[in-house]
C-alpha cells in the first residue's frame, strides 16, 4: 500500500506543541484507555478500570455525579451572578430586578441556580437513601458516610443562606423562621433552657451571631453573602476532595465483596 | 468474544430456570468483573451530565424562580415558611417547643446519621440491595428517611395554611380560623394531677421509663437468646437505643397530642417542656 498522504490534522498531530500538550495517541489500545484516564488531571479521579456492576444506573442512580454536577453549574451561575448583585439593604432587591429585566442571560441565570439549587438538596437526599440501601458506609467506608453528612448540612446551609439574598418578603420571612430557632438553643440562645446561666440576651446569643444583630437585617443579609459566596462553599469544597478520594482509597465504589 | 456469542447461541429457545443459570455462569467466566473507564464510564457521565443539564436549561427557559416584594421588616406574612426542606422541622414545631424541635431534634437527626456506621454492625448487606439481611436497620432508616422527613415536608410546603392550620390544596386560606386549643399536660389528662410539681415528675418519671427503663428491660429480655445483642455490647446498643427511642418519642408526643390533646409529657418551670 502507497504511503498515506498526511492530511493536516496529521501535521498539527505530529507537531512538537501538540506533542507537548496531549502525551498520547488516540487509538483505541488498552494502553491509551488506562493514560486517557491517568493522565488527564480531570479524569483522573477515576481509577483507570471500574468493577462493572458500578456502570450500572440501578445500582448508583447516578446521584453522587449528578450532586457534583449540580455544584459546578451552581459554582458557574452563582459567580455570574455575582457580578450583577450587591449584598446591601439599598441595592440587593434592585440588582435582582435588574438581573430580571436588564441583564443578558440574567433571568436564565438566577433559575438555573435557583432551581439547581434545590436539585441539589434532593440529589444529595436521593445519593444518601440509595448509599444507605446498598450498605454502602458499611466497613471499610464508615468514616466517607460521616464526611458525607457533613456535606449534606453543608448543601443545606449553602441552600438556606443563599435563599435570604433575593432580599423580598419571601426571604427575609424564611430566614426569621429559621434562625429564630437559634434563639431557642439551650444555654446560648436567649430564649432557650438556662438562658440565664450565661447571660445571654437577645443581642448577644446565637442567634444574634448567626443575624448579626437580634432582627434579619442589612447586617445579616452581607453575613449569609460572605457565608454563602465563601466560607461555606470552601468547607464544602475540602470535604468534597476528602468524600472523593476516600472513595478511591476505600476500594472505589461499593459492591459485593 | 465468539465464545459469548456460541454461549448464548447454544441456549434453548425457551430456557429452563437451570439452563439460564448454567449460560448466565459462563457468561461471568467469560465477560471479565472490571471495564475500562474510558470509554465505558466517561461516556455514561458525559451522557448523564448532558441530560441533566438540558433538563434543567429547559426548566430554567420554561419555569421562572419567584421574586416577591422587597424585604419588609414591618409586615409579616402569614402563614411563615422556613424553606421547603426545612418544612419536616417546623412542622414538629406545633406538637414540640423550638428548643427541642429547631435546636436538639435536628442535631439528633445529624449525630444520629452520623453514627450509623458505627453501631450498625451487621456485616451483611454491604454494596448490594437487601432487605432480608438488614430489616431493622432498613425499616428504621425507611421510617426516618420517608415518614419523618419527606412526608412532613411535603405536609408542611402544601397543606399548611395561616396560622400553620391545615389548609387542603386549593382550599380558600381563611386568615381569620381559629381552633380552640384545648390541650392539658400529661399528667392531668391521665391521672387528674393539677399541681405542677407533682405534674412535671410524674412527666420526667415516664420520660426516664421510655429512655432508660424500656431499653434495659428488652436487653434483659432479649440479650441471652439474640446474637446480635451479644455482638453490639451494651455502649452501641444504649446508643442505638437512646436514638430509636427519641425518634419514636417523637412520633408518640404527635401521636398522644392529635389524639389526646396531651400539651407537654413534662413541663418543668416553662423551660423544659416536652
Amino acid at each position: 500500500m502507497a504511503e498515506a498522504k498526511k492530511g493536516w490534522f496529521d501535521i498539527v498531530k505530529s507537531s512538537y506543541v501538540w506533542k507537548s500538550i496531549f502525551r498520547h495517541e488516540y487509538q483505541d489500545t488498552y494502553r491509551n484507555r488506562v493514560l486517557q484516564v491517568s493522565s488527564n488531571v480531570f479524569l483522573h479521579l477515576h481509577p483507570t478500570k471500574i468493577r462493572r456492576h458500578a456502570l450500572r444506573l440501578r445500582f448508583t442512580w447516578c446521584m453522587g455525579g449528578i450532586t457534583f454536577l449540580l455544584f459546578l453549574i451552581l459554582t458557574v451561575t452563582g459567580v455570574i451572578l455575582m457580578f450583577y448583585y450587591r449584598p446591601t439593604g439599598e441595592y440587593a432587591y434592585h440588582d435582582m430586578k435588574y438581573l430580571q429585566f436588564d441583564v443578558p442571560f440574567g433571568m436564565i441565570m438566577r433559575n438555573m441556580h435557583r432551581w439547581g439549587a434545590h436539585a441539589m438538596v434532593i440529589a444529595v437526599w436521593l445519593h444518601m437513601f440509595r448509599v444507605f440501601m446498598t450498605g454502602s458506609y458499611k466497613p471499610p467506608r464508615e468514616f466517607n458516610w460521616v464526611i458525607g453528612v457533613n456535606l449534606l448540612v453543608m448543601t443545606l446551609m449553602l441552600s438556606f443562606t443563599g435563599y435570604l439574598l433575593p432580599w423580598d418578603q419571601l426571604s427575609i420571612w424564611a430566614v426569621t423562621v429559621g434562625t429564630n430557632m437559634g434563639r431557642a438553643t439551650p444555654l446560648v440562645g436567649h430564649e432557650g433552657p438556662f438562658a440565664d446561666f450565661l447571660g445571654v440576651n437577645a443581642r448577644y446569643d446565637a442567634r444574634a451571631l448567626l443575624t448579626a444583630g437580634r432582627l434579619v437585617g442589612a447586617a445579616t443579609l452581607l453575613r449569609f453573602y460572605v457565608l454563602h459566596c465563601i466560607f461555606i462553599p470552601i468547607i464544602a469544597a475540602v470535604l468534597m476532595i476528602i468524600h472523593f478520594w476516600r472513595v478511591r482509597k476505600d476500594g472505589g465504589i461499593s459492591g459485593p465483596l | 468474544m465468539a465464545d459469548v456469542t456460541t454461549a448464548v447461541a447454544e441456549a434453548p429457545a425457551k430456557p429452563a430456570a437451570k439452563a439460564k443459570s448454567k449460560v448466565a455462569e459462563r457468561l461471568s467466566k467469560l465477560v471479565p468483573d472490571k471495564v475500562h473507564t474510558w470509554p465505558y464510564l466517561v461516556r455514561l457521565e458525559m451522557l448523564v451530565g448532558t441530560i441533566v443539564m438540558a433538563l434543567i436549561t429547559v426548566w430554567s427557559i420554561v419555569v421562572d424562580a419567584p421574586l416577591e416584594e422587597p424585604a419588609n421588616p414591618t409586615k409579616t406574612p402569614n402563614p411563615s415558611k422556613a424553606p421547603w426542606y426545612f418544612l419536616g422541622l417546623q412542622e414538629i414545631l406545633v406538637y414540640f417547643d423550638p428548643w427541642f424541635a429547631g435546636v436538639i431534634l435536628p442535631t439528633f437527626i445529624i449525630v444520629g446519621l452520623m453514627v450509623i456506621p458505627y453501631i450498625d454492625i451487621n456485616p451483611k448487606g454491604n454494596g448490594y440491595y437487601c432487605f432480608k439481611d438488614r430489616k431493622f436497620a432498613i425499616s428504621v432508616f425507611l421510617f426516618g428517611f420517608l415518614v419523618m422527613w419527606v412526608s412532613l415536608v411535603i405536609i408542611g410546603t402544601f397543606i399548611r395554611g395561616p396560622g400553620w392550620y391545615l389548609f387542603l390544596p386549593g382550599q380558600y386560606w381563611d386568615v381569620h380560623k381559629t381552633v380552640a386549643i384545648t390541650n392539658v399536660n400529661f399528667a392531668q389528662k391521665f391521672f387528674g394531677v393539677q399541681d405542677p410539681a407533682w405534674s412535671a415528675g410524674i412527666g420526667a418519671a415516664c420520660i426516664f421509663i421510655w429512655l432508660g427503663v424500656l431499653p434495659m428491660v428488652f436487653w434483659k429480655a432479649r440479650y441471652k437468646k439474640s446474637e446480635a445483642l451479644q455482638k453490639l455490647g451494651m455502649v452501641r446498643y444504649q446508643i442505638t437505643a437512646q436514638l430509636f427511642m427519641i425518634m419514636m418519642g417523637t412520633v408518640l408526643k404527635v401521636f398522644l397530642r392529635l389524639g389526646f390533646n396531651v400539651k407537654y409529657i413534662m413541663e418543668w418551670k416553662g423551660m423544659i417542656n416536652v
